[in-house]
């Protein structure tokens, strides 16, 4: 005779999942986590479930819709069923459900549960579902220390398609895939999931169990509960692998298939409970999202941004920048670019910024376009430039054959020690590099370019730039900000010393 | 159900019933066993010899459909009694 | 409106904190990092969900869960990503899921290159995955629009319980230009007579499985009078020196930009060029094309980052009153001002 289970080993640390609470109750029936009348079951029988005679799948339904109307926590549940047998998992269980793609059941339960920080989350999956299209999908969750419960029902075969191979499958056993037999030389060898499971940090609770049997059906019922518990009290990830009887896809009846788990799968799945620290395990917290809009405004920092306030020279010596600023990576050429277009907002103009973009980027060199100007922006990349910022000899080469005549071509003379070969544009030789290294560090050769374009353009007058600083180096240091400002008008003061503009 | 009934019993829908036979394989006191007829779906379903239950469950947590088996239990009051 | 200069990536996920966006789930992908990245900073800041997914697969099915528990979600990505999440995409389109996608194209196919490209088109504005589904997409074209067309995706989404579509390139997405950022939302949709909750109330089904052949086929036209509906009331466009153009340019996203210099230099010269923007890619502006013909147009130039993607909607909107000649640029490649204005002097002898 099969008598009662006993308590078993490290379950014995939680006196509350003893699994003999059934002597509470003065009846055994459909439990309430079950839907009364199966509404989303097409068809007459609304009564009764899709599976086959002896099918595993009732059994473990039966068991989580008992533990969530014991627990009283029906409502509050949310059940991801997967693609397989289970696929109709929803037709049963009068929680909340989504029905989901093939294998991604752990990925939407971790959403859902984030979403639902305070519902317990079940991921209802099959072994081709889990192991083998989803396979990447239950190692994250499981390493994420998802709060959630999955319930991995191992039946060795694909059920639903009609008993093809499945990663659980045995060696040697047959299938409409296998009809030779598994292969583990072609086809590989079972894949022990629980044991995969416990190799990550995360999960709190790791056990296989069986239906083969009452007692093991029993200490099914135990782990269950324990594993839904750990996501009421929100303590993460719980994985409870089950085997379990496919009558239909074994081509056996259920008590040859009970049979079958004892003799054949156990000795390849052992049962066993790998980890349980789900008593030690803190909480899981989620955060509260900040929906309110004045908040929303302030955390983004909305009365800092006030832009378009400066007044416009009317005397620029340039209506349109189309700017092309070039050099080494390091040369502070995006920063050079994305100041000027930074000032150019605050002088109400239109302005873009376009970063050299792709494989151009490898190799050290980098190069940016900006445009300014009153008009809407076109393209945003400058192909024929009006001036070029050039800070070393390569983009001074590659630059200046593109520019329109009549432009302004700026250059870094500290560095370049030729002469540009353009004749039909204003050229400005400043030596942005050594002025910067006066001011006692290179980084601030942006802003020295910054100041030359000032000084060359007319466009921004260089105690303006120096206002913004703030907002261009927001965070820096004031001694980053007065370096900056040095540099700023010593380009602006090296131009308007040494040409005529 | 009749009121001469002796608790615990176990009641089977006779029409849900699946003939799976695990609820006869699980019962400890062998008082379950198949049945000659067929239900509507054409199985031969799982009845209760009608004594010898000692209310241990096994044939509810064994029956993978969730309302063929009922069983009620020693202390069982009806419901519309209580 | 405070203004701040930034690219269209950042802009796209101030969008979307704007528009009460509560979660982010990516896998990063060159050109679309960017907005994991901006994600992963700002979502914290708003005590919002971001997650770096195992992959893109696993990232639109945590979307598919988020939206259906009524949160507003979204995931960037681009091509060979987009591909991943096509599966996921007909399942929340079969299950009326509302989410947003940010797809910054590249080129393709295959690995191809983290250029920009605009070869994505087919697979998100057809729908790319199993079934017949429509995604709503928008195509900005400045990081202004990358903002704004965020906030409106999660409205339409919201709207018609659809996925929505943010279209853009990588030259979109990387340039920096002066956004004036709009007010947060206030208020939200109700979704509580469908969203799972994980309340009493919520115990709703999210499912896209109908056994019964007239029951799918019914759900199917149900989702073809949606976007028949959406066709008729959600149509975008922009249009640039149209009223007296003889010739017209159609293009969306960072061709459309090249093109409004275009129309600028050919003006220059004289040329009565214009350009037509479809902001909406789907629903595509079939009607406002097909009014082209009778507009006294004599030529029209659809210029594409892809091989024809876009001109096969241009004519099937012409219905073969007119046809729509083509000019593209592929591999990363951009096409430029003067080489279309070339093209056009070749084809229509201006
Ligand atoms: C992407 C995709 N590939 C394949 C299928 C077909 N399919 C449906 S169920 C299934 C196997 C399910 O087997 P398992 O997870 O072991 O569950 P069981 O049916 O045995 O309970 C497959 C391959 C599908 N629905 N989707
Ligand atoms: S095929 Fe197997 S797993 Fe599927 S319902 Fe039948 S017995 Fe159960
Ligand atoms: S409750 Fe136990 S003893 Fe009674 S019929 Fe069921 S299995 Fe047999
Ligand atoms: S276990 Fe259930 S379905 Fe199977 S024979 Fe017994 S009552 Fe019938």
């Amino acid at each position: 005779m099969e008598t009662f289970l006993l308590p078993w080993r490290s379950l014995r640390r939680s006196p509350s999942f003893t699994g003999c609470d059934m002597e509470k109750k003065t009846v055994l029936r459909k439990p309430k986590g079950f839907i009364d009348v199966y509404k989303h079951k097409p068809g007459a029988e609304k009564d009764r479930t899709h599976y086959c005679p002896g099918c595993g799948h009732g059994i473990l339904h039966k068991l989580i819709a008992e533990a969530l109307e014991d627990f009283d926590l029906v409502e509050k549940t949310i059940v991801i069923s997967p693609v397989g047998c289970s696929v109709f998992a929803y037709y049963y269980f009068h929680t909340g459900n989504l029905q989901v793609a093939h294998g991604r059941a752990p990925a939407v339960a971790s959403a859902v549960s984030r979403a639902n920080p305070d519902s317990v989350v079940i991921s209802y999956q099959g072994d081709g579902d889990l192991a083998a299209i989803g396979g990447n999908n239950i190692i994250q969750a499981a390493n994420r220390g998802e709060n959630m419960v999955v319930f991995f029902v191992n039946n060795a075969i694909y059920g639903m398609t009609g008993g093809q191979m499945a990663p659980t499958t045995l060696a040697g056993q047959k299938t409409t895939t296998t009809p030779y037999g598994r292969n583990v030389k072609t086809d590989g060898y079972p894949i022990q999931v629980c044991e995969l499971i416990n190799t990550f940090t995360a999960p709190v609770y790791v056990t296989r169990t069986s239906l083969h049997d009452m007692p093991n059906i029993r200490k099914t019922r135990t782990a269950v509960r324990k594993a839904i518990m750990n996501a009421k009290e929100k303590k993460g990830f719980s994985f409870v692998e089950v085997l379990s009887m496919c009558p239909s896809g074994w081509k056996k009846d259920s008590l040859q298939s009970q049979q079958w788990i004892k003799e054949d799968m156990i000795p390849r799945f052992p049962l066993d409970v790998f980890r349980d620290i789900s008593e030690d395990a803190e909480a899981v917290e989620r955060p509260v999202p900040v929906m309110d809009p004045e908040e929303v405004k302030k955390i983004f920092g909305y009365s800092d941004f006030k832009a378009g306030t400066i007044q416009k020279n009317p005397e620029a010596n340039f209506e349109k920048v189309f700017l092309r600023v070039s050099g080494f990576g390091g040369q502070g050429i995006m920063s050079t670019g994305i100041a000027l277009a930074n000032v150019g907002m605050e002088y109400d103009y239109n302005v873009s910024w376009l970063p050299s973009y792709g494989p151009e980027m490898r190799g050290g060199t980098a190069n940016c376009s900006v445009k300014i100007q009153e008009d809407m922006i076109g393209a945003s990349e400058v192909t024929e430039p009006n001036i070029i910022i050039a800070m070393n000899q390569p983009s001074l080469e590659k630059f200046e054959k593109i520019m329109v005549p009549g432009g302004a071509l700026i250059y870094n003379s500290t560095l370049i020690d030729i002469e540009p070969s353009r004749n039909d544009v204003d050229i400005y030789p400043v030596p942005i590099t050594g002025i910067a290294d006066e001011l006692g560090d290179t980084r601030v050769q942006s802003m020295v370019s910054v100041g030359a374009f000032a000084a060359i353009t007319g466009l921004f007058d260089p105690e303006e730039i120096v206002r913004l600083m703030p907002s261009l180096f927001e965070g820096k240091p004031d001694k980053v900000l007065r370096m900056n400002e040095e540099a700023v008008r010593r380009g602006h003061n090296y131009v308007t010393e040494n040409f005529s503009v | 159900m009749s009121e001469s009934r002796k608790y615990p019993f176990p009641e089977i829908d006779s029409n849900i019933c699946k003939g799976c036979k695990l609820c006869i394989a699980a019962c400890p006191t062998n008082v379950l066993v198949i049945s000659d007829k067929l239900n509507s779906k054409g199985f031969h379903f799982s009845e209760y010899i009608g004594e010898g239950c000692v209310g241990c469950g096994n044939c509810f947590y064994t029956c993978p459909e969730p309302s063929a088996v009922i069983v009620y239990l020693k202390d069982y009051v009806s419901e519309e009694v209580s | 409106m405070p203004r701040k200069l930034m690219k269209g990536n950042h802009a796209s996920v101030y969008g979307a904190i704007l528009a009460g966006c509560e979660a982010y789930y990516g896998y990063p992908i060159t050109p679309a990092s960017e907005i994991a990245e901006s994600a992963s900073t700002l979502f914290p800041k708003f005590g919002r969900i971001f997650l770096q997914a195992e992959s893109e697969v696993a990232a639109i099915n945590m979307v598919y869960g988020a939206a259906g528990c009524g949160q507003r979600v979204m995931t960037g990505s681009s091509g060979p990503g987009i591909s991943l999440k096509q599966e996921g995409l007909s399942y929340c389109a079969g299950s009326a899921l509302p989410c947003v996608v940010v797809d910054i194209m590249r080129g393709g196919p295959g690995l191809g290159n983290i250029g920009p490209e605009q070869s994505d088109y087919n697979q998100v504005v057809k729908g790319g995955g199993h079934g017949n589904y429509r995604n709503i997409v928008l195509a900005p074209n400045s990081a202004q629009e990358m903002c704004d067309l965020t906030m409106l995706a999660f409205e339409l989404a919201d709207k018609y319980r659809n996925p929505a579509f943010v279209l853009t390139d990588g030259v979109i997405g990387q340039m920096m230009e002066a956004v004036d950022l709009p007010e947060p939302v206030s208020e939200f949709p109700d979704k509580s007579d469908w969203a799972v909750k994980g309340t009493d109330e919520t115990r709703h089904l999210i499912n896209s499985i109908y056994l019964d052949h007239d029951d799918l086929e019914e759900w199917n036209r149900e989702l073809e009078r949606k976007y028949e509906l959406i066709q008729k009331n959600e149509v975008l466009v922009e249009e640039y020196m149209m009223d007296d153009a003889e010739i017209v340019t159609i293009g969306y996203g960072s061709s459309s930009r090249v093109l409004r210099s275009a129309v600028d230099m050919a003006r220059e010269n004289g040329i009565k060029l214009g350009l037509f923007r479809p902001i909406t890619l789907f629903p595509f502006p079939v009607d406002e094309i097909a009014k082209l013909p009778e507009a006294g147009i004599r030529g029209i130039l659809t210029v594409e980052m892809s091989t024809g993607q876009l001109v096969d909607d241009v004519n099937l909107a012409l219905k073969g009153r007119m046809i729509s000649d083509l000019y593209s640029r592929l591999g990363g490649n951009v096409p430029s001002a003067v080489e279309i204005l070339e093209k056009i002097s070749e084809l229509y002898g201006v």
